[in-house]
């Protein structure tokens, strides 16, 4: 295991106050806090090598290169991918649209007879399969691809408990994509993403499988997952904003027509059309993030380095906690699995008579930070018949005192709210 | 800070709302939701005989939202659409406020006690909804007043 103590003296503003008092994050399902080592890293790469990647024949340019691609490379073993797999996004969101658009713009092509990848067209019959408890990240946009295209939405529901309905029939020859998140970021759920790929495959539908809640969290092996593409987010895992990530197999990325054009990503510019370089360029059209690149790699090394089994185990008995403790209070339901059985470290419950957002003013005036809302799962809110959730999410930086601060803080809006009238859904 | 919030008057709408789910004939309805947290609140808005406005209101969020809805209907109905701009108008300029206003308690009446919650930039959006959702009805119905 790792010396709590220490890791959060690596995070400058845990230290900081909040409403009069410490600091506490638990907030890190939204975004986490960064380590002065990536900082640093970004800082580094800023004041000693900043150029432009790609060209220039000086010396900064070459190490800004060397730099980007190395972070390329750090960021790929991460998830035991290949390096030219890895693709730089400007977020998940981006990453997944990017694949969404794969499909619109090979649908468009094929439309004016020129010759693309049949397993990216789509239209009127076919099938795309999501589920209830996605983030409306990987839901829009296939409901826009739909909306293009003619293809049919299709999701696997959610029970009571927030656990996946695997029903046969949703997967079926129709189908060409299958989009699933790997631990919901409302619920916690984690998902059989494996089984689902493997029901995707039987059928010739490719698979994308949205960890932007496992990888920070958990050991991901992104080939062993067996989906076709995989997106996450930077600034969940310690890392900088302003940059995503999308995991593709190389042969599918490079039958890819481009999403974003420009500079870059073409291999030879005519005046009148252009032909495109091989992945993963062909997907990073302009200047890149470079720095934002850097500090995502320096954020995969400082996770190897406390190892991301002892993460994990670290979460799992936080969670546990977390659950034993709302479990005691009168009036709160949590929302989502209340075991540990597949389950992560977003917990959201509601509270009996307070609103979810009264319920976090009233945790930050204890300077509890806590997400409030329907967290991007305006769907998954309306199965489970609740408006809006509170939800606790933590870090490799959080310990059992945050969530007893936590709890008091629950335990002061109950106190303050009193007598109030039920919430209605 | 939190009583900075919640006021007892915000406090005692939200528990004891005024002019929820008033029966009127409607002339001009809206529904408003706030995307980031999924509050929502439907304002209708007639015309008594008199000339002057009847609001009713439903919906359902948090205390801040609920209870300004009940401020809002309280302060609205039974007012003409001349008399209900100008309070319309503060109540506006006092969200706007970041607190350092001082309003004017005969025209806003309970209403003053959301100075506080101009102050928490998360929260205005759920102190409007409601207004937003009124002035947006009385467009519909035609019962608004050229505001100068």
């Amino acid at each position: 295991m790792f010396d709590i103590a220490k890791v959060r003296a690596d995070f400058p503003i845990l230290s900081r106050t909040v409403r009069g008092g410490p600091l506490v994050y638990l907030d890190s399902g939204a975004t986490s806090q960064k380590p002065f080592q990536v900082l640093d890293a970004e800082r580094h790469f800023y004041e000693n090598s900043n150029a432009a990647v790609h060209r220039g024949a000086h010396a900064l340019a070459e190490e800004a290169t060397d730099a980007y691609e190395g972070a390329r490379e750090t960021i790929a073993t991460f998830v035991c991918a290949e390096t030219d797999e890895i693709v730089f996004t400007k977020n998940a969101t981006e990453a997944i649209n990017l694949v969404a658009y794969a499909f619109s713009n090979a649908t468009d092509k094929a439309r004016q007879g020129i010759e693309v990848d049949q397993r990216f067209v789509i239209g009127p019959g076919d099938s795309i399969v999501v589920s209830e408890m996605e983030h409306h990240a990987n839901l829009i946009p296939w409901q826009e691809l739909c909306s293009k295209t003619g293809a049919s939405l299709r999701w696997f529901g959610i029970t009571d408990e927030g656990r996946l309905n695997i029903e046969s029939g949703v997967i079926d020859s129709t189908t060409k994509i299958v989009s699933i998140v790997h631990q919901s970021n409302l619920l916690g759920t984690i998902n059989p993403v494996r089984e689902i790929m493997e029901m995707a495959h039987a059928v010739g539908a490719l698979g994308l499988v949205d960890l932007c809640q496992s990888v920070p969290h958990m050991p991901v092996d992104v080939v062993d997952l067996g989906a076709d593409f995989a997106a996450w987010s930077g600034h969940k895992m310690l890392g900088p904003t302003g940059i995503g990530i999308l995991w593709g197999k190389s042969d599918l990325l490079n039958s890819m027509p481009p999403f974003l054009t420009g500079g870059s990503m073409i291999e030879m510019v005519n005046i009148d059309h252009s032909t495109f370089a091989p992945a993963p360029k062909r997907f990073e059209a302009g200047v890149p993030m470079v720095a934002q690149a850097v500090g995502l790699a320096r954020a995969c090394e400082y996770l190897t380095d406390l190892g991301m089994e002892n993460i994990f185990t670290h979460e799992q008995e936080l969670t546990a906690y977390t659950l034993a403790e709302l479990a005691k209070l009168q009036g709160v339901r949590v929302i989502g699995p209340t075991d540990m059985v597949e389950r992560g470290s977003a917990v959201s419950f509601v509270v009996d008579g307070i609103h979810p957002h009264d319920v976090g003013h009233l945790m930050d005036s204890k300077g509890v930070a806590v997400r409030v809302g329907h967290h991007c799962c305006w769907p998954t809110c309306r199965r489970l018949d609740v408006p809006a959730t509170t939800r606790i999410s933590t870090y490799l930086y959080n310990d059992k005192a945050d969530i007893d601060q936590a709890i008091l803080g629950i335990m002061a809006a109950q106190d303050f709210f009193g007598s109030a009238p039920r919430v209605s859904a | 800070m939190s009583e900075d919030l919640y006021q007892e008057i915000i406090l005692d709408h939200y528990k004891n709302p005024r002019g929820k789910e008033l029966n009127v004939t409607s002339r001009g309805q809206s529904h408003q939701v706030n995307p980031t947290c999924g509050d929502e609140v439907t304002v209708d808005v007639g015309l008594n005989a008199d000339g002057t406005l009847q609001v009713a209101y439903t919906g359902q969020g948090c205390s801040i939202s609920q209870a300004s809805a009940s401020v809002m209907s309280e302060l609205i109905n039974g007012k003409t659409p001349d008399q209900a701009a100008p309070i319309q108008a503060a109540f506006m300029e006092l969200m706007r406020s970041k607190g350092q206003s001082e309003p004017d308690e005969e025209l806003l009446e309970d209403g003053v006690a959301f100075i506080g919650v101009s102050k928490f930039p998360a929260r205005i959006k759920c102190a409007l909804i409601s207004w937003m959702a009124l002035a947006d009805s009385q467009i519909k119905a035609q019962l608004t007043t050229e505001m100068r």
